[in-house]
């Protein structure tokens, strides 16, 4: 019912303004594509430790803030630079801001959440809240309450034009950013051994560490592994929008949003959802006809969150598990 | 007088012996025989509630120039505290007692202020309506119902509000049950936001960021006033301040009574059965849906009497009042207090209050005076809070005042420390568990 009157909205604006449905379209895809790298980090905890990291969207924005360092302050990078410098300097904001978030989110999982391995879920999950405050007003105290951003590194000219839908670089780059790291991830936790000890571990921990997995070592590597995926988005975001000590907040519940309509622990699951949620936010802001507007993204966005838990807790595409959600 | 009021007094008289001055002692423990053995329990209740009532008389006497603190909290900061505490109250009976984590309990303040705000001030100037309004013209647009009456709808209708998202919600498993409070607790703050003629098909329901004002003010109305000298309208009065300290430090009492008499009630049982074991205590046949329920619906009817007290005293309801921030505030004190303890949570929450409403930007200003440092304190507020949160959890995850039972259950999960394997192989109840720090201790539970 619901789901067939959003699609006769879609369809009414399709026809009305095509131009803009699609344009609007990729705009979503491209947001979508940010919010898949840090859903995945709530994924990859929620899989291993049934943990909702509420400090992890808080990661991500120290990560930006800590990118916009090396790309205004360290390299100096403006849209003026030439495109290798830009582009090597960014690699290298790349791989310092998935490292730092990698250690920022592990030294947090090391320090707060690995003594409570055994008390109360309730306790870990109030401790993650504790954290995300803990991680927010260290950006605060670092980088003040302004926004921080960065020139336009990468242009916004047309790679193509079709009927007056157009498609920038920038969001070319962040697709070409996101697919390596998202194919990188799969293989990760598909193909490697340490992978297979994360799959092992989210089944079973107890039954894991009788086969000899070092369990905490897993779980440090995925607070390492869902840190890094933060990192990288951060950057990402950074080059689109700006970014402040509070930015992680708000992000973060989205991404979450989208890792739960997915299927939470569902690496799969997470992308969709996240392209999903970037979807819906676009369409929500950008289209013309009888949207709601962005003062209500925040509302829709919560509203599908609360919807799904209570509808569907599984997901897209999570599996019913006996004891339910 | 509880067990715990017992053991206290056996270590008392254990120790009495060892102190060199037994007479004294004596004298002051005969005074003490001659109370009643069943009123003693109230005697530090009788002297804090005094102390308490009697607080606008000697606030202006008090030090000014106190080190760290500088000033003790004002009556109308008092005001703003003591109403932080009663919501504190009405968490620790959804977080406390009944182990559902509410990250969303601003929800329940916004919807109590605007309620009030709906009720008793000239928005909707479409209507005339008044019902025992006070000093106001009988010609005044809009819904105009007596203050009284206002706090307790807005309670109730609140309390309707948390059966509306318990329903849905609470056959969640824990963290999704907080998430998603947490969700609720970020779109009714949106919705009062953006639900102004603009927002909302033309109809000015909230009046958007602007808030609603002003709100009727708390009072008895002149037939009163006149016979028995009550007062007429708190804010036309000369201590308006005074007033609405006495009023909320009655319904902060009021709250205390109930959180206490429901703790100890069936339903209060129940919900310490569902807080240690869901499973349990469904299996024992308590209807899980309808007892947790009814905790939402209790600790949203503070909520919102709190709310509509806010709104009435700062004559107005605003949508900034209303941050996620709010709800990790009063978490912070139910869990500084000890979750599910009572008192620990009024004394967690006074404290915490005080800092949030002026302690943190004293104890900034005398630093940044008396010490080297140079550091805006308030501006960390929530970090601190933070750290708070994590310390406690980590190092003493009953709180200041533990609860008893909460501190039992809490202890059965937490003996592990860093260096120990992780999983154990035991169960609770064999021998041999939990003995891996201190040899010979014994398991409990």
């Amino acid at each position: 019912m619901f789901v067939a009157l959003l699609l006769v909205w879609l369809a009414i604006n399709l026809v009305k303004e095509p131009e803009d449905f699609f344009n609007v379209a990729l705009i979503g895809f491209t947001t979508g594509s940010v919010y898949a790298l840090v859903a995945l980090g709530y994924t990859l905890v929620y899989g291993i430790l049934q943990l909702i990291n509420f400090a992890h969207g808080d990661v991500f924005a120290l990560s930006g803030l800590v990118a916009s360092t090396f790309i205004v302050t360290i390299f100096g990078l403006d849209e003026n630079s030439a495109a290798l410098t830009i582009l090597g300097g960014l690699l290298v904001t790349f791989i310092c801001a998935a490292a730092f978030g990698a250690i920022v989110n592990s030294t947090i999982e090391f320090v707060a959440y690995r003594r409570l391995r055994n008390a109360p879920r309730l306790a870990v999950l109030i401790t993650a809240v504790g954290m995300s405050f803990i991680v927010q007003n260290i950006s605060l105290a670092i980088y003040g309450v302004n926004f921080r951003s960065v020139p336009p590194l990468i242009p916004g000219s047309d790679v193509f034009t079709i009927n007056g839908v157009h498609y920038g670089w920038d969001s070319l780059f962040v697709v070409l950013v996101t697919a390596p790291v998202l194919v990188l991830l799969s293989w990760l936790v598909k193909s490697t051994r340490q992978g297979k000890a994360m799959r092992a571990t989210s089944q079973d921990p107890e039954a894991a560490a009788i086969m000899g997995i070092d369990v905490n070592r897993t779980i440090s590597f995925t607070f390492v592994l869902a840190g890094g995926l933060a990192g990288i988005g951060a950057v990402l975001y950074l080059v689109e929008f700006n970014i402040r000590y509070d930015t992680g907040f708000q992000l973060g519940l989205i991404a979450f949003t989208a890792a739960v309509l997915g299927g939470i622990g569902n690496l799969t699951g997470a992308v969709l959802g996240a392209i999903l949620i970037g979807l819906i936010q676009a369409f929500n802001e950008g289209l013309s006809w009888a949207a709601p507007g962005s003062d209500w993204t925040r509302s829709i966005v919560f509203g599908i969150l609360i919807a799904i838990l209570v509808f569907r807790p599984e997901g897209l595409l999570g599996e019913r598990t006996p004891e339910g959600a | 007088m509880g067990p715990r009021g017992r053991q206290a007094r056996e270590y008392a008289r254990g120790q009495r012996g060892r102190l060199a001055d037994r007479a004294k002692l004596n004298r002051v423990g005969a005074e003490w025989r001659r109370i009643p053995p069943r009123f003693r329990g109230w005697v530090p209740l009788l002297v804090l509630v005094s102390l308490g009532l009697t607080y606008p008389f000697y606030v202006s006497s008090l030090p000014s120039n106190v080190p760290l603190i500088l000033t003790f909290p004002g009556l109308h900061s008092s005001v703003t505290i003591l109403v932080f505490v009663v919501m504190a109250v009405g968490l620790n009976i959804v977080v406390g007692y009944a182990g559902l984590l509410d990250l969303g309990y601003v929800a329940f303040y916004a919807i109590g202020a605007y309620t009030a705000g709906w009720l008793a001030s000239g928005q909707f100037q479409q209507v005339n309506v008044h019902f025992g309004s006070i000093g106001l013209a009988p010609s005044a647009r809009g819904i105009h119902i007596n203050m009284w009456l206002v706090l307790l709808i807005a309670a109730l209708l609140t309390a309707i509000g948390g059966i509306l998202i318990g329903l849905p919600t609470l056959r969640l498993r824990g963290d999704y049950l907080a998430i998603v409070t947490l969700g609720f607790g970020e779109i009714i703050p949106q919705f009062v936001r953006n639900a102004d003629a603009e927002g909302f098909g033309g109809f000015d329901l909230t009046h958007g960021t602007f808030g609603i004002s002003p709100i009727d003010s708390l009072g008895f109305g002149a037939t009163l006033h006149d016979s028995v000298g009550l007062p007429e309208s708190y804010s036309q009065s000369f201590n308006a301040d005074r007033l609405f300290f006495w009023t909320v430090l009655i319904i902060l009492l009021i709250t205390v009574f109930c959180s206490m008499r429901l703790r100890d009630s069936r339903l209060g049982r129940a919900w310490i059965a569902i807080r240690e074991d869901e499973t349990a205590a469904g299996a024992m046949g308590i209807p899980l849906m309808r007892t947790k329920t009814w905790s939402y619906a209790i600790g949203a009817f503070f909520g919102g009497m709190a709310g509509a007290y806010v709104a009435t005293f700062n004559q107005g309801a605003f949508p900034s009042q209303f941050d996620f921030n709010i709800s990790v505030f009063l978490l912070c004190m139910v869990i500084l207090g000890g979750m599910g303890s009572l008192w620990g949570v009024v004394v967690a929450g006074t404290i915490l209050a005080w800092l949030n409403v002026e302690g943190l930007a004293n104890i900034g200003t005398w630093l940044n005076n008396n010490t080297p440092l140079d550091i805006e304190v308030p501006k960390y507020e929530f970090g601190i809070y933070g750290v708070i949160i994590v310390l406690m959890m980590l190092f003493r995850p009953t709180g200041l005042i533990p609860e008893r039972r909460r501190k039992r259950e809490i202890e059965e999960g937490t003996r592990g420390t860093l260096d120990e394997p992780l999983y154990e192989m035991r169960m609770a109840n064999e021998p041999g568990a939990g003995e891996r720090g201190s040899p010979g201790r014994q398991p409990r539970g």
